[in-house]
C-alpha cells in the first residue's frame, strides 16, 4: 500500500507547478500509468481523495490513462503485446525481450485555473515544462 | 528510463504517451500544463544524488529485497563473516519496529544502521540519505541495504543502489516470480535462499523459478545457496567481488561530479546508528 506515498509525490508536484504559475486551483490531472509501475490504479484514485484535501487540487479530477505492455524481441526482432507475468515473444516464443512501455509512471499534464485568465481567454496555452523544473 | 529527468519515456513508448491528446482536454479560461515527470520525481532525484555519493567514495550499494523471513539477516550475518577479511562493509537495515536486525549485524563486527519506517511498507530515498549521515564512506568498500521485507513495495521508489538482490526462500515456492513480477524483473540477482531445505520441501523446484524469471524476461542470473549450510556461499561472493570490481572500474572511468555544497536540513531523523 505505497500508492499512498505516490500521491503525496504527486501532490507536492502538482502543487509546486500551480504555484510557479500562480494558478488559483487544479482542475485536472492526467497521469499514464502501466501495469508494470508496481502501482495500482484504483489504490491511487482511493489515496488521491485523502492527498488532495486541503490542497489547490482538493476538487481536482484525476484521469488515469492505463498504458499497454509491449515488447520487442531480442531475436527475432518482432514486438507484441504482453502481460506481466508472461513477457516473452508472441512471434516466436523466446524469452529475451526488450520492455518497449509497461512500466510507466508518469504525471502526463494538469490543468490549471488562473484568476486572470478566467473566461478571458479564448484558448488554452499549452507549455512543456522540462527538466530544469527542479 | 531517462537519464535527464527521472521519467520513464522511451522511444517504444513516446508516441503512446505524446499523442495522449484525447485526454489533454482544456477549456475556456484554463491552461493544461504538459509535465510528463515521474511520479516519484522526488525520490529518484534523492536517489541520483545517493547514488552520486557512493560513486564518489567508491563504494558499492547493494539492495537486498524479499518477503519477510526469508532469510536477508541470516544471510548477511554470513556473508559479512566470509567476505570481512580485507573488504570494509557496512549495512542499513530496514524493518517497521525494533533494532534487532540492526544488534545482530554489529555482533559481526560491522557498522550497522536501523531505520525503522513505523507504518510505511518499504525504504525510500529520503531514509537513506539521512542514514548516510551516520556513515563515513571513505571508510567504506560496500553498503548492503536490507530493505523492509515485502515483495511488492520496495520494488517501486530507487534507493541510489547500484543493484538489486532479491531472495526467494525455498519456503515460500517456486512461483513467486510470476505472482510478483514487478519485483522480480527489477533484480540484478535472484538468490534462492534456504536451500537446506530442498530435500524436505520437495515441491519446490529451482528450474521451475527459473523457467517463471524467463517468463518475466529477466535475465538475472540465479544462485542457490543457504546461509545455515553455506552451500552456495562461494557463488555469492565471488558474484559481489566481480560486481566490486566492475564498479570500481567505472568509478575510475567514469568519476562522479565533484563533492558540491548542500544544506541537510531534516525534520525528524529516524536513522540510529
Amino acid at each position: 500500500m505505497h500508492e499512498l506515498a505516490v500521491c503525496q509525490s504527486l501532490m507536492n508536484q502538482v502543487e509546486t507547478i500551480a504555484s510557479e504559475r500562480d494558478a488559483t486551483c487544479v482542475t485536472l490531472i492526467i497521469l499514464g500509468i502501466g501495469p508494470l509501475s508496481g502501482v495500482e490504479s484504483a489504490l491511487l484514485k482511493n489515496a488521491f481523495t485523502i492527498a488532495r484535501a486541503g490542497t489547490s487540487a482538493a476538487e481536482a479530477e484525476l484521469i488515469i490513462e492505463q498504458l499497454p505492455i509491449r515488447v520487442k524481441c531480442n531475436q527475432c526482432g518482432s514486438e507484441s503485446t504482453a502481460t506481466p507475468n508472461k513477457l516473452t515473444c508472441k512471434q516466436c516464443g523466446d524469452w529475451r525481450t526488450t520492455l518497449l512501455s509497461g512500466d510507466e509512471l508518469l504525471l502526463m499534464s494538469v490543468e490549471l485555473e488562473k484568476a486572470s485568465e478566467k473566461r478571458s481567454t479564448p484558448e488554452s496555452d499549452i507549455t512543456t515544462l522540462n527538466s530544469g523544473l527542479h | 528510463m531517462c537519464d535527464t529527468c527521472g521519467c520513464n519515456i522511451t522511444h517504444g513508448n513516446e508516441n503512446l504517451i505524446r499523442q495522449g491528446g484525447r485526454l489533454a482536454r482544456t477549456e475556456s479560461g484554463k491552461e493544461a500544463v504538459t509535465v510528463l515527470h515521474s511520479l516519484l520525481h522526488e525520490n529518484d532525484h534523492t536517489a541520483k544524488h545517493n547514488r552520486e555519493h557512493f560513486d564518489r567514495h567508491h563504494v558499492l550499494a547493494i539492495n537486498l529485497m524479499s518477503s519477510p523471513g526469508s532469510g536477508k539477516t541470516s544471510l548477511l550475518e554470513s556473508t559479512i563473516g566470509l567476505l570481512a577479511d580485507g573488504l570494509r562493509i557496512a549495512v542499513i537495515e530496514g524493518d517497521l519496529e525494533t533494532e534487532n536486525d540492526a544488534e545482530r549485524i554489529r555482533k559481526q563486527g560491522v557498522k550497522a544502521i536501523q531505520i525503522t519506517t513505523g507504518s510505511a511498507c518499504h525504504l525510500d530515498a529520503h531514509m537513506i540519505h539521512q542514514a548516510l549521515h551516520n556513515l563515513d564512506l571513505n571508510d567504506l568498500d560496500i553498503v548492503f541495504i536490507e530493505n523492509v521485507g515485502n515483495l511488492v513495495c520496495p520494488a517501486s521508489f530507487d534507493l541510489g543502489q547500484h543493484l538489486n538482490v532479491t531472495l526467494l526462500s525455498v519456503p515460500e515456492g517456486d512461483d513467486k516470480p510470476a505472482k510478483y513480477p514487478v519485483m522480480f524483473r527489477c533484480a540484478d540477482l535472484v538468490l534462492i535462499s534456504k536451500c537446506d531445505l530442498l530435500p524436505v520441501l520437495d515441491d519446490f523446484h529451482p528450474d521451475k523459478a527459473r523457467t517463471y524469471l524467463h517468463d518475466i524476461a529477466s535475465s538475472a542470473p540465479v544462485i542457490e545457496l543457504s546461509a545455515k549450510s553455506k552451500a552456495g556461499m562461494p557463488a555469492w561472493l565471488d558474484w559481489i567481488n566481480q560486481q566490486l570490481e566492475v564498479c570500481r572500474k567505472q568509478f575510475k572511468q567514469h568519476p562522479a561530479p565533484s563533492a558540491h555544497k548542500h544544506r541537510h536540513e531534516h525534520d525528524e531523523d529516524n536513522a540510529r546508528v
